[in-house]
């Protein structure tokens, strides 16, 4: 066992502990049992073969999360303005953006990112490239000017 | 008193405006043509609605760990919802399911 099985099963068993606030047996056993759960499964996703603990993002996260969710509620309304029109005017299309050069976490915090706000879908990851369904030009025009890239790739510098 | 009214007022506003968005999306996923656009208007729900309807939970909470507990459920929600997003989108696009309709509606 490794001090990353350790430290996960910690962090997870205090959780647990601190958010359930019950100790009755019941309780304790399956809150047991779901720590060596997530410790197998993380286990077979390879969670602790990589270097994928993202402390190095933390100073700069609150600022992307305020921006991303700016993001989201304007696409949300984008989105639901297109939904609610009478006549469906959708042009589908299928973008490529292009993040080999980042690392994996930043690759997948972009790529989930894109997915969150509505009008764009990342649908592959796995070639570096990720190729994202957009719902209308409007939307696969913002994300061609890179910002959502560009924001990626910012939080990993620091 | 007002207090506690401008906060039920508050967290009503946005429960409700939470629930559009959730109603929105579920009309968007029965208007859409094919799959991929299904998701996008599905998506409508799992953010926006999610974020709202919460933060509306949230302000009846109060300042206490239910409220922390509910802002738990809404961070672990954005983070898991893109992630099953990208399962299905991923499966759809592996399986062969063409991202570009032969006839779609609105385009030329």
């Amino acid at each position: 066992m490794s001090w990353r099985v350790i430290t996960l099963g910690l962090v997870l068993a205090a959780t647990w502990l601190l958010w359930s606030g019950i100790y009755k047996p019941l309780l304790l056993v399956l809150g047991l049992t779901s720590c060596v759960l997530v410790i197998l499964l993380a286990r077979r996703t390879g969670f602790f073969d990589q270097d994928v603990y993202s402390l190095r993002l933390g100073p700069s996260l609150p600022g992307y999360w305020l921006w991303l969710l700016k993001e989201i509620v304007k696409s949300n309304l984008q989105v639901a303005g297109v939904v609610l029109k009478p006549t469906l005017n959708i042009q589908p299309e299928v973008v490529n953006v292009d993040a080999s050069d980042l690392p994996l976490v930043s690759r997948a915090t972009l790529a989930n990112a894109i997915t969150l706000t509505p009008g764009t879908l990342t649908m592959d990851v796995d070639s570096g490239v990720l190729e994202v369904h957009c719902l209308t030009s409007a939307t696969a025009a913002d994300l061609q000017k890179g910002e959502m890239l560009a924001r990626a790739r910012s939080l990993e510098r620091t | 008193m007002t207090a506690g009214l401008a906060l039920d007022i508050g967290s009503w506003v946005l429960m409700l405006a939470g629930s559009f968005f959730v109603f929105v999306g579920g009309v968007g996923a029965l208007r859409m043509p094919d799959f991929y656009t299904r998701m996008h208007a599905a998506s409508l729900t799992d953010t926006l609605g999610t974020i709202l309807i919460l933060s509306g939970v949230i302000l009846q909470a109060g300042l206490t760990l239910a409220a922390i507990k509910l802002a738990a459920i809404m961070v672990f929600l954005l983070l898991t919802c893109p992630t099953a997003a990208y399962a299905l989108a991923n499966a759809a696009r592996l399986s062969g399911l063409s991202p570009r309709p032969e006839q779609t509606p609105g385009k030329d």
